[in-house]
């Protein structure tokens, strides 16, 4: 019903515009790569929207469109800009370079494109730093694993699902050191079947704990399904998992988008490469369940130090895969982590 | 054993949503009519079927809203294209498009609820064995029965059936609503046994690929079984390479089950007479009785 209503809204709008000026102050507008229902990145996202128009009223008129692939996100990036938008989030890393080349056209609006890494005057990137909570799982997976075995489902070999690997690895690792993890990349972001079969054939071949990077509550389900355990992604799962869930990584977009939603209205804004974590918010657990108590407070202390700062998941020398060490990893290693630390069998898919 | 066991459900699994909308579309086309709306029966199967199940209870409850969506989608369709008669490629397109849209507007408040699955014994759930005694009931009706001629004929020739006096209109008619009525099974399928959830666009393609399945397996019901199980099991195995560290490319596994899938029914429809021969030749065609 809110989406017929706001299809009439945005209609009516449309109409109204030519004759009437228009009474907010800033249009912010968001791209999203996925379906606002899939309960996990995009519906994250559009609670953020939600937000802002919650915290800022009347000042600001919203728009949105969903499920644009990639290829499609040219066209819609341009028309948002051709219909006024001050300010278009682009939610997905393939997005880069259409936002890019739409930016440089249109150089009065701004441009926020999330978890990419190339920026201009008028485009900003902006991304959470997920990998800290997968340090965190990785922990409990370790402790809470019988086979010590992994089943880690991902979409794409792209930097911020490498760094997330490694750092669960590293997580795993500080518990377990042999610890194991099985990789299956389903090169999509959105196929609940298919999210669904890759856990399924994990839990076949020896793991007993799912992870994913994929978008779907679909693989926390099979390990319920099975009697095995699991993570929630993006959003708290539990309600599809009571069973199985042990925490989820949850987004929290809402205080980033109307922090630059404000900059834009007081006319603060400026192009920058922002990179919210545990910290800030951005990124948080939910409640820790299905566990003993121990392994419960291990891993509220993990995210307190996380917190903190007091602990860095990358921190100190690492060993990658290939055996030669990194003696600091910095942030710009992580935004462009194109390969494994060591303990990882999978091939990296380049 | 047991893996291999566990491996065969997880195919069963993945085929059988497939199986069930090619199996639809197989008999819409054979009469001659062109649904490119497969996905959009299908999406609005699955949200139909999930909120069946989730209002009343009863997962088979949602079977039932499931085929009725389905096939309340393909009546509209017919209307459009055999009543008002709409170009059938075009109102094919806009009805996914439609059903992608509605199911989202219907699901909105299903989002983020867990569903109720379907029971299954061993791992395998009613609608497996269903989909096998579809394959051998479509079989023989097409090929077996007086009915399944008039189908035929109408979909190879509308002009001689209707001079023979068969209602042309009402077949179709017909065989559009049992195609919508396997949509929407299929749909239904996702949402309450495949992952027992609604998320929006959650058929994900699955109803192109059944209707690409319908074409390369020559309309024939026994070569759309083997499809979508050769299907389901190139998907799997892919899966299972990976799983197992095995050091292919994943982009390259992710599209093998295409590649394999259109490969092999490309080889098997190497007899250019018999492809001809189940082809139907006024498919797509509209039919217009006084001309």
């Amino acid at each position: 019903m809110k989406k017929f209503l706001m299809t009439v809204a945005a209609a009516a709008m449309m109409l109204g515009a030519a004759g009437a000026a228009n009474a907010a102050d800033v249009k912010a507008c968001w791209v999203y790569v996925g379906p606002i229902g899939d309960y996990g990145w995009s519906y994250q996202h559009h609670q953020g929207l939600e937000a802002v128009k919650k915290e800022l009223g009347d000042k600001v008129e919203t728009a949105y469109a969903e499920n644009v692939t990639e290829a499609d996100s040219e066209k819609t990036f341009e028309r948002f800009a051709r219909e006024g938008c001050n300010i278009i989030f682009a939610t997905s890393f393939g997005y880069m370079d259409p936002v890019l080349k739409v930016a440089a056209k249109f150089p009065d609006v701004k441009f926020e494109h999330a978890t990419g890494y190339k920026t201009a005057d008028n485009v900003t990137t902006y991304n959470a730093k997920f990998h800290e909570g997968r340090y965190v799982i990785g922990q409990i997976a370790a402790k809470m694993s019988k086979t010590g075995v992994a089943g880690y489902i991902v979409s794409f070999p792209i930097p911020e699902v490498v760094a997330g690997i490694n750092s669960f690895m590293l997580g795993a690792q500080s518990v377990n050191p042999d610890f194991k993890v099985k990789i299956v990349w389903v090169n999509t972001w959105f196929d609940p079947a298919k999210e669904a079969d890759a856990a399924k054939v994990l839990l076949s071949q020896g793991a007993d704990i799912t992870v994913q990077h994929t978008d779907s509550a679909a693989p926390l389900q099979q390990a319920e399904a099975a009697g095995a355990l699991g993570f929630g992604q993006a959003s708290d799962q539990i309600k599809f998992a009571p069973k199985a869930q042990l925490t989820a990584i949850v987004d929290n977009w809402a205080p980033y988008y109307v922090r630059r939603v404000n900059d834009v209205l007081n006319g603060t804004w400026k192009s920058q490469q922002s990179w919210d974590g545990m910290a800030e918010g951005t990124v948080s657990m939910a409640a820790y369940t299905n566990m003993p108590e121990d392994v419960a407070k291990m891993a509220a202390e993990t995210a307190e130090a996380i917190k903190t700062g007091k602990l860095t998941p990358f921190g100190g020398k690492i060993t990658k895969q290939d055996g030669s060490v990194v003696d600091a990893v910095d942030d710009g290693m992580i935004l462009g982590m194109n390969w494994y630390v060591k303990g990882i069998d999978d091939q990296l898919p380049q | 054993m047991d893996l291999l066991l566990t491996l065969v459900s997880i195919i069963m699994t993945a085929a059988t949503p497939l199986l069930l909308a090619a199996l639809g579309e197989t008999v819409t086309e054979r009469a001659g009519v062109l649904n490119l709306g497969v996905e959009g029966m299908m999406i609005m199967g699955a949200v139909a079927g999930f909120a069946g199940a989730a209002l009343s209870g009863n997962p088979f409850v949602g079977v039932v809203t499931a085929i009725l969506a389905g096939m309340a989608m393909a009546l509209l369709f017919g209307f459009l294209t055999l009543t008002l008669l709409a170009n059938q490629v075009a109102t094919g397109l806009a009805l996914t498009l439609l059903g992608l849209g509605l199911s989202a507007l219907i699901g909105e408040s299903f989002v983020g609820q867990p569903g109720i699955k379907l029971p299954s014994w061993a791992g395998i759930d009613p609608l497996v064995p269903f989909s096998f005694a579809m394959v051998a009931a479509v079989s023989w009706f097409l090929f077996r029965s007086k009915g399944g001629l008039i189908v035929r004929a109408v979909g190879v020739s509308h002009a001689s059936a209707h001079a023979l006096g068969y209602n042309v209109v009402g077949v179709r008619y017909l065989a559009v609503l049992f195609g919508g009525a396997m949509a929407g099974l299929g749909g239904g399928y996702l949402s309450l046994f495949y992952t027992p959830q609604w998320v929006e666009n959650m058929s994900a393609g699955r109803g192109w690929i059944a209707l690409a399945l319908v074409v390369f397996a020559s309309w024939l019901p026994l070569r759309v079984l083997a499809g979508a199980y050769l299907f389901g099991t190139i998907s799997i195995l892919s899966f299972v390479l990976q799983a197992a560290g095995v050091g292919i490319p994943s982009q390259f596994l992710s599209s093998l089950p295409y590649l394999g899938t259109i490969l092999a029914l490309v080889v098997i429809s190497g007899n250019k007479a018999l492809t001809r021969r189940n082809t139907p030749a006024n498919l797509g065609q509209a039919f217009v009785p006084d001309r």
